[in-house]
């Protein structure tokens, strides 16, 4: 099998705020290979959001600071890329959708950056079309942005950035606004972009019982240093990982309660129905 | 008691009502929760609270006074609202000086806005940042602030706009702690909220809202038993009322927390009853 170089690396890597005087990012060593799905998370002011900006390169080209160490996504330094050329390889899913929205209806906000690079009206028009039905705001269309409750602001932010077709999907708590089955439908959407045309996605996020069953991967960041780097299944076993913020889903928390009681289950499950026909099966062993 | 009587309201560009007959009632010493789906009014509703909207039909009341004639600056001594998003709520150049700007247009005396920052400063962890910008603060700790600058002034309903979101587990930890200890002060907590583990732990009694239209309103117990009404609002299950749907009949009612389930689970699984 090929080997192929990581699609982001950070090597030795820091970085703090001007004005700031403590670093936010700590000598940070990070590979990430094209079409995982990671999620990223950590206590809050712990360097999430940082990271990610590292990456689309608004660190360092909008935020000044104190810059150190490598970051090359898909080959290329990010320091001596612009930002504009950077973001049609990187889609940013902001936290606050309102940071990213700003035409004055929805269509022309979502179709904004495929306009600005040329695309074809009529492969515009086909994305468009399928980012209304994947994400079902078909209904918004001539809407203006700004009368929109905050859960369609960011299912709008998050359209326009689908569209792009980016390689790299970096999503910063993109289901915070949205109600419990949007954001479940949404991370579904998600698996799928991933799975079925590739994209790499990096997801920061607190809701984790929403990833357990799509995310590969887990990265725990602490402190601006990774803590933890593995498969989802063997880190969110860790006992220690209410400590760095990460709220571990009450059926993961059971099951490691239930060991500390001794008891031994066959399989540790990442979901509920699994882990119920476990336990219906356990209990008709008895 | 925040009394609100057939509430219709539409913003003045909309043709259709986005709250439509609405009635609540919430008194003093209750946890309310709001939920509903995307677009559904919550937000809008809250907003009725401390008079920043005024309902086109019907009437709210706060402690006895129509909120049409009150001032949101007078409404606000007793309700303090948390905005979902903190940028639409902080605007001073320090943390300390946010947190002070209310108890100062509130005419608090010198010393005991001191006592009050240094106290908000303290329990929200913010102390570090006393002196920064806001602007520098992340998601989360901006959250953090906009709550601690309402309890600074200590009003007697909080109302808060999805207040986990952008909060990590320690953070959430403490928001519960500090309902807890409103509720034993007797203040009044309204959430609103999509965070359906944050809720189910903390048992309030919940409101279902729906196109404007309130579904549903009893404890929240009972409110997940209506697998309708749920779906109608966008709510999934928490994941031990899933639970306990699938164990059904071995388990009759959902466990609250990893103890209670744990306690359930240890019996079924040695065989006793």
């Amino acid at each position: 099998m090929e080997t192929l170089a990581p699609l982001i690396q950070f090597v030795d890597f820091s970085f703090s705020y001007s004005g700031s005087s403590a670093p936010i990012l700590k000598n940070v060593n990070l590979d990430i290979n094209g079409g995982e799905f990671v999620l990223l998370v950590g206590p809050s002011g712990c360097g999430k959001s940082t990271l990610l900006r590292c990456v689309n390169g608004l660190i360092p080209h909008l935020y000044n600071g104190v810059y150190q160490g490598k970051v090359i996504v898909d080959g290329e330094m990010v320091s001596e890329k612009n930002v504009s050329e950077l973001a049609t390889k990187v889609g940013f899913v902001f936290q606050n959708p309102e940071n990213q929205i700003f035409m004055f209806s929805v269509e022309k906000d979502i179709v904004f950056g495929l306009e600005n690079i040329g695309v074809e009206r009529k492969e515009i028009r086909r994305r468009l079309e399928w980012v209304f039905k994947a994400l079902d705001i078909e209904h918004l269309r001539y809407r203006a942005p700004y009368e929109l409750s905050d859960g369609q602001k960011q299912r709008v932010a998050i359209a326009g950035t689908l569209v792009m077709h980016p390689k790299i999907l970096i999503l910063d708590e993109p289901t915070s606004l949205l109600d419990p089955r949007t954001a479940y439908e949404f991370i579904l959407i998600l698996k799928r972009l991933n799975k079925e045309l590739g994209i790499t996605v990096i997801v920061v996020e607190h809701r984790i019982d929403l990833l357990t069953n799509v995310a590969d991967r887990i990265v725990v960041m602490d402190n601006g240093k990774i803590l933890h780097d593995g498969s989802l299944k063997a880190i969110i076993r860790l006992k220690d990982l209410h400590l760095y913020g990460v709220t571990v889903p009450p059926i993961i928390a059971l099951q490691n309660s239930l060991s500390e009681s001794k008891i031994n289950l066959p399989n540790f499950c990442l979901n509920v129905k699994d882990f119920a026909k476990m336990v219906k099966e356990e209990a008709s062993n008895i | 008691m925040i009394d609100i009587d057939s509430l219709y309201f539409k913003y003045p560009t909309a043709k259709d009502y986005i709250l439509k007959n609405i009635n609540l009632k919430v008194g003093l010493g209750e946890i309310v929760a709001i939920m509903g789906s995307n677009g559904s009014g919550k937000t809008t509703l809250i907003k009725h609270f401390n008079g920043l909207l005024k309902p086109n039909e019907g009437s709210v009341k706060v402690f006895g006074k129509d909120i049409r004639n009150e001032s949101v600056a007078s409404l606000s001594k007793r309700v303090g609202l948390v905005f979902q998003n903190p940028d639409h709520q902080i605007f001073s150049d320090t943390v300390w000086n946010e947190l002070a700007f209310a108890l100062k247009n509130f005419c608090f005396e010198e010393e005991v806005i001191k006592k009050r920052v240094k106290w908000a400063l303290e329990f929200f962890n913010l102390t570090q940042y006393k002196d920064t910008s806001p602007l520098l603060l992340s998601g989360g700790e901006k959250k953090r602030l906009c709550l601690a600058s309402i309890l600074a002034w200590n009003p007697d309903y909080v109302i808060l706009d999805e207040p986990t979101v952008g909060q990590d587990f320690l953070q959430k930890e403490k928001l519960r702690e500090v309902i807890k200890m409103l509720i034993t002060q007797n203040k009044s907590i309204v959430i609103v909220s999509h965070d359906v583990e944050f809720i189910w732990l903390l048992q309030p009694r919940l409101v279902l809202l729906s196109n404007g239209e309130i579904v549903k309103d009893d404890k929240c117990a009972n409110v997940f038993k209506d697998t309708s009404s749920l779906e109608r609002c966008g709510i999934i299950n928490p994941q031990f009322v899933e639970l306990q749907k699938e164990l059904s009949p071995l388990i009759s009612s959902p466990p609250i927390d990893v103890l209670e389930s744990r306690a359930i689970l240890l019996k079924l699984l040695k065989g006793g009853t």
